[in-house]
């Protein structure tokens, strides 16, 4: 396996002075190799069951494209998932101050569609209300003015996910009163969005995030009615993806740009923790209250966490079985 | 092959003839159909940005629309079965004709799906060798497998039945029967499979329940034969085939019990859901009362099950049932309520809140309503040249054999309707 890894890294690098070479070649492109090279992308296979030259090929013809697209180098990188690598998430409820870094630098790493028209944000922080119990209602019984009580309303709704919103626009965070409660794609498992996918373009690879093969999506949202955590985002229009802003650091199953009609979501940042990297949201929390590791790795942060916190998953009971683990402290 | 070229011809000249009414609806259709064509080019150019839907609400008329006609192709089956399970003279007679709603119905229906789809472009990656077709785990290729199988089922049933009437020769029993069969069991397969594709997914609480798909099939049972009634009843004003009264008043029984059992399970839906009122019944809550200030489906829900419980109301005694102008009325508003509690009534609020507990409302925009004007037009376009060709065979107006002069068409109609299968 290592040594199929190896020539595998070896002929993409070879590949990629060639997809350079195929750049340059691509400024005075005709009208006509330009048709081809689409019609090319709109032929290709799904990209789990290409070959490795296949997969190399498809790669390059985006990178073309991006590059001619965004007027800059573009790379669509193809690493594989890593051995013995189960990629983990564990989230501080008690550190997250709602601040939603996360989510803008998710957008600005992830390359997801702006503006009024189409704003795509993959994290959500959901602000919950801590509540209360008053002693002005504590008598409010229900059914009112009647003698025996059946329940009662000296309550406001207080850690109910339901009842949490996510558009709060705030002077300042965190909040009085206010508990936050960051979700993405939980990663799961067991994903329900993976059994439902007609064409098998959306699938677990081997070191843990849930993927989509952006060109082999049909954009039928199966996926989006089966996932319990709102986690996925449909393309309505071409995605509006300002050129300077574009983030030219991609991966295939990553960050590289959506067209309309298909489906995105978080992939644990691909492009970056196969790299080695954390993923953007973990980098630029202001309180450390994100974690990412190796579940495989008993040192690593998220293992321990796991190990010594109480930590809860998101819908425990539908069995999905998260990557990602709240905890606090 | 000579016969068949004949057939063919035959066919096509008879169905492209008719009276200046017929031209004027097939020129009303082509009207709605121009504006599905500006819809699909503006899908296809600009992605379903002019639609109200949403990343929450994601789903809306045109897969409500599928899930509705999905029951009325399942629904043809209250002619098929009937005729040729238990005899019955006067729907054996026009069996054919249900089969020809089935086709029109699923096609309609694969025409929804390719203006839900965001990729339509992409539709050859579900066919199986050159493409993936994720099966056993995805339930939308099962539906799409059961669907086609039935379209092509009836297809198969009905074209054959009708070129063997059109040649004068006997059907094949062998062959003939099986189909029958196959294709009655097959038309529970779709509307179960259909059911199985929303209920099979907890993160909508609304949907749910094991009590969908017999829901789904009740209230198909009872839409479609309320379609059919209303097409019978046209074609005996103004065609010269005649309908028994018998067939009409056996499927007006047959709605009458599938919309009073449908009718006693949304009352079943209602007392489980509220009773207990968990998170689970935030979606049945918003649909029958608001939420937050959310009540745009409140009047649906409401008219819905005005118009089934008028129609049921209508259908249980036996005098108001058979006099047809009634029936008529019953049939049009079970038709119309079930289209709505099927459509915006069950599709739409199962994704309100979404999973995460967000309240948004989902109105479609004209650009949807001309679409979905658009596909019914071609749907009905596709069912009045089918059931014109299978009259046509019915009467003997096209057959292979010309009759001897002097025997009128309408004679030999008394005779060939008379079937050969005993």
């Amino acid at each position: 396996m290592v040594n199929s890894r190896r020539s595998f890294l070896k002929s993409a690098s070879s590949l990629s002075v060639s997809s350079l070479l195929g750049t340059a070649a691509l400024m005075t492109m005709s009208d006509d190799a330009q048709a081809n090279m689409e019609w090319a992308e709109w032929f290709q296979g799904n990209y789990r069951l290409m070959s490795e030259e296949e997969k190399a090929q498809a790669r390059a013809r985006l990178e073309r494209r991006y590059t001619r697209e965004y007027g800059k180098k573009v790379t669509v990188d193809g690493t594989p998932a890593q051995e013995g690598v189960l990629m983990g998430y564990a989230l501080n409820i008690k550190k997250c101050i709602g601040c939603r870094r996360c989510a803008k630098a998710c957008v600005e790493e992830n390359n997801q569609s702006r503006g009024k028209d189409q704003d795509i944000e993959w994290i959500r922080v959901l602000k919950m209300e801590k509540g209360e119990f008053s002693q002005e209602k504590m008598n409010q019984g229900y059914p009112e003015g009647l003698g025996i009580q059946v329940g009662g309303n000296a309550y406001t709704p207080a850690g109910v996910v339901l009842e949490g919103e996510h558009y709060y626009q705030p002077e300042a965070v965190p909040e009085k009163d206010a508990a936050y409660m960051p979700i993405a794609c939980m990663q799961c498992e067991k994903p329900p969005c993976v059994k439902v996918c007609p064409v098998r373009t959306t699938y677990r690879e081997a070191d843990g995030p849930v993927v989509i093969d952006y060109n082999w999506c049909i954009g039928c949202r199966m996926c989006m009615s089966a996932c319990p955590y709102w986690a996925r985002r449909f393309n309505w229009s071409d995605p509006n993806l300002p050129k300077e802003a574009m983030n030219p650091v991609t991966h295939y199953l990553g960050n590289r740009p959506r067209m309309k009609g298909v489906v995105e979501k978080c992939t644990f940042c691909i492009q970056r923790t196969r790299q080695g990297r954390y993923p953007a949201c973990v980098e630029v929390c202001p309180t450390g209250a994100r974690k990412f590791g190796n579940l495989l790795d008993p040192n690593s942060e998220v293992s321990r966490i796991i190990a010594r916190k109480n930590v809860f998953r998101l819908k425990a009971e539908l069995n999905t079985f998260p990557k990602f683990f709240y905890f606090m402290d | 092959m000579d016969k068949l070229k004949r057939f063919a011809v035959d066919y096509v000249t008879y169905v492209v003839k008719g009276s200046p009414a017929f031209y004027a609806w097939i020129a009303f259709l082509c009207i709605l159909i121009l504006g599905l064509l500006y819809g699909t080019y503006l899908h296809a150019a600009d992605g379903l940005r002019y639609t109200g839907l949403t990343d929450q609400v994601h789903d809306g008329l045109y897969l409500a629309n599928f899930v509705f006609l999905v029951g009325i192709a399942a629904g043809a089956v209250t002619i098929v079965f009937p005729a040729y399970v238990y005899r019955h003279k006067g729907l054996h007679a026009v069996a054919v004709l249900g089969e020809m709603l089935a086709i029109s119905a699923v096609l309609m229906c694969i025409l929804f799906i390719i203006s839900h789809m965001g990729r339509p472009d992409r539709l050859w990656h579900m066919l199986p060798i050159i493409g993936i077709y994720n099966l056993p785990h995805s339930m939308l290729a099962w539906d799409t497998l059961v669907l086609v199988g039935y379209m092509l089922l009836n297809f198969a049933g009905g074209f054959y039945f009708l070129y063997m009437k059109y040649t004068g020769q006997p059907l094949n029993k062998k062959f003939y029967l099986p189909l029958i069969y196959v294709s009655i069991v097959w038309a529970l397969s779709i509307h179960t499979v259909t059911a199985f594709l929303l209920n099979t997914m907890p993160s909508r609480p609304m949907w749910h329940h094991s009590m969908l798909p017999i829901r789904f099939i009740l209230t198909a049972f009872a839409a479609g034969p309320s379609l059919i009634i209303l097409i019978f009843l046209i074609v005996r004003t103004r065609t010269r085939l005649w309908v028994e009264n018998s067939a009409i008043d056996l499927l007006a029984t047959i709605i009458t019990y599938c919309l009073g059992l449908s009718l006693f399970l949304t009352l079943s839906e209602v007392v489980t859901e509220l009773y207990a009122n968990t998170e689970h019944a935030l979606g049945l809550q918003y649909l029958m009362f608001g939420m937050h200030g959310f009540t745009d489906l409140v009047p649906w829900f409401w008219g819905s099950l005005a118009a089934s419980i008028a129609a049921f109301a209508i259908l249980l005694k036996p005098s108001w049932r058979t006099n047809y102008r009634l029936l008529a009325l019953a049939c049009g508003l079970a038709f119309i309520g079930i289209w709505v509690e099927k459509g915006m009534g069950l599709l739409v609020p199962g994704f309100i809140p979404t999973p995460i507990g967000e309240f948004t409302q989902y109105l479609p925009t004209t650009l949807e309503i001309f679409v979905t004007l658009g596909n019914w037009a071609v749907g009905f376009l596709i069912l009045t040249v089918l059931l014109k060709g299978a009259i046509g065979i019915l009467l003997g107006d096209i057959a292979y054999v010309r009759l001897p002069q002097g025997k009128t068409t309408s004679d030999a109609a008394g005779e060939l309707a008379t079937p050969e299968l005993t």
